[in-house]
């Protein structure tokens, strides 16, 4: 019953950040460039919900807690829901699939190709996220599961690059996914 | 006097003909006068709604509330809507300008004297930032090449310098450290500075500037990135070498000296090949950047000896 409940409430609070993106549109609160402010909204989110799911093992480690393996998935997945709108936000929204643009834009800013680094290797996760999967792949699944390391080192130098001015907040999640891959090397060495 | 630079611009761009009413009404009152009757004469003008150009080429004006709450002006902050938040705490009376250097006439100018001096124009510029945003602003203003020939360059001079205001009792970040050195300095060569393009602005849509957006008076160079649009000018040094400016202080490999809007030279971590417009809504494709923001016709001569890929 306990978790079932607990099901239902991380599922709710995955989707509010983007009931408040869907409330944010209807109210016509987005301000003077609405197409970036969707853009960031959607790309703030994916690296906060990969932030969560590299946290998951840490925190289990340190408090003993079983529930948050059970969640692993739904985070990663959640991180999977929020990076594809933001690859849509980006091809739709912003640039209406006018191709020619889009491949001039990736070509000439590394940024955006770090970002589209970061969804190739977030992609084969999800999509083998399944049970079956799992059982297809054996212990290449853990193998394939691990490059989500990389993909936190470069979604984060995907938002440092993007930027001119500010860095303070891609420098957060920088020492966030830099300290929870910390966490995974140092409790290697110490076995 | 309406100078047309952009032939595309239609005709329903054109600023209304109440603004009009209300600018005679701001130029005869003077610039204190009109902050304070501009409460109540222009705080609601008639604009004509404008709806969505069916040809993202065309352009159309940028609606006032964007202009208003999209700004960069990292003395405030580096969000651009808390900076126009910030940016109020600033007292613009009394504001004086000094002008010094290779100059006949140097000194310090009050503001009201240089804008006595100078009957306005209103001038419809597309403004394009470094960010790959862009906007259409009818600016009030007056060519910067009058007010030096006033105070008389000398045969030494060659580049222009403008200094920003800091006062870091109202401009958090310049109290602690940032990527910037304080004050805000930016730069042309004399001959940019004296082309006819190159505005003073102290007023935009026939009102007087908002101070977010560079009040009391500030450079409007359209051909280049945002950035060289130097805000809140307290001071203009005629000079015999090329200064270095903020940006390109802080980061040589990104922002050079020209900094002149180009679609083929993209900056070291994004493209500059196109550009969103303010206010312009989802599914609505980016604008395809132009050379010198689509003033080439009348400033490409400038540059007719130079390497634009070099000189960035």
């Amino acid at each position: 019953m306990l978790r079932f409940n607990l099901w239902w409430v991380m599922m709710i609070t995955g989707l509010l950040p983007f009931c408040g993106l869907v409330l944010k549109i209807a109210l016509d609160n987005l301000g003077a460039n609405p197409v970036q402010a969707v853009h960031y909204y959607l790309g703030l989110w994916s690296i906060r919900f990969l932030c969560l799911s590299l946290a998951v093992s840490p925190l289990r480690k340190i408090t003993s807690w079983k529930w948050p393996l059970t969640y692993r998935r739904m985070i990663g997945l959640f991180t999977f829901f929020y990076t594809s709108l933001h690859v849509f936000s980006y091809l739709v929204l912003d640039h209406a699939l006018v191709w020619q643009n889009i491949a001039q834009d990736m070509l000439e800013s590394p940024y955006i190709f770090m970002g589209l680094c970061a969804y190739m290797i977030i992609l084969p996760m999800a999509i083998t996220s399944t049970k079956a999967w799992q059982k297809r792949l054996g212990s290449n699944w853990k193998k394939l599961h691990r490059f989500v390391y990389l993909a936190g080192v470069t979604a984060v130098i995907h938002y440092f690059w993007q930027l001119k001015g500010n860095l303070a907040e891609p420098l957060l999640y920088s020492l966030i996914v830099a300290l929870l891959l910390g966490f995974r090397l140092v409790m290697r060495y110490k076995k | 006097m309406l100078i047309k630079i952009q032939n595309e611009l239609p005709e329903h761009a054109i600023t209304p003909p109440e603004v009009y009413a209300a600018r005679r009404t701001f130029l005869k009152y003077g610039l204190t006068t009109t902050l304070t009757l501009g409460s109540g004469l222009l705080s609601q003008p008639a604009f004509p709604q404008l709806g969505q150009a069916e040809d993202p080429a065309k352009l159309e004006l940028t609606p006032l509330k964007h202009i208003q709450n999209y700004t960069n002006f990292y003395e405030y902050s580096y969000n651009k809507e808390d900076s126009s938040i910030w940016a109020q705490n600033l007292t613009l009376d009394p504001w004086s300008i000094e002008i010094n250097g290779a100059v006949a006439r140097p000194g310090h100018y009050h503001l009201e004297d240089i804008l006595h001096r100078f009957p306005a124009e209103e001038r419809i510029y597309r403004f394009r930032c470094v960010e790959a945003w862009a906007m259409v602003v009818p600016w009030l203003g007056f060519p910067l090449a009058d007010l030096l020939k006033l105070v008389e360059p000398t045969s030494k001079a060659r580049f222009v310098q403008f200094t920003s205001v800091l006062r870091p009792e109202v401009m958090p970040n310049t109290r602690r450290s940032s990527m910037l050195i304080w004050p805000y300095t930016e730069a042309l060569r004399l001959d940019e500075a004296l082309h006819p393009l190159t505005l003073l602005a102290f007023g935009m849509y026939g009102k007087p500037l908002a101070k977010q957006n560079g009040a009391p008076l500030r450079l409007v160079v359209p051909w280049k990135y945002g950035f060289k649009s130097i805000k809140a000018i307290v001071k203009i040094s005629l000079l015999e070498q090329q200064p270095i400016s903020s940006w390109s202080l802080a980061a040589p490999k990104d922002y050079g000296f020209y900094a002149n809007v180009n679609p083929s030279v993209p900056h070291p971590r994004w493209s500059q090949a196109t550009e969103r417009l303010l206010g312009s809504r989802f599914f609505t494709p980016r604008r395809r950047t132009e050379l010198f923001n689509g003033y080439a016709e009348q400033v490409g001569e400038l540059y007719s000896h130079l390497d634009l890929e070099r000189n960035f």
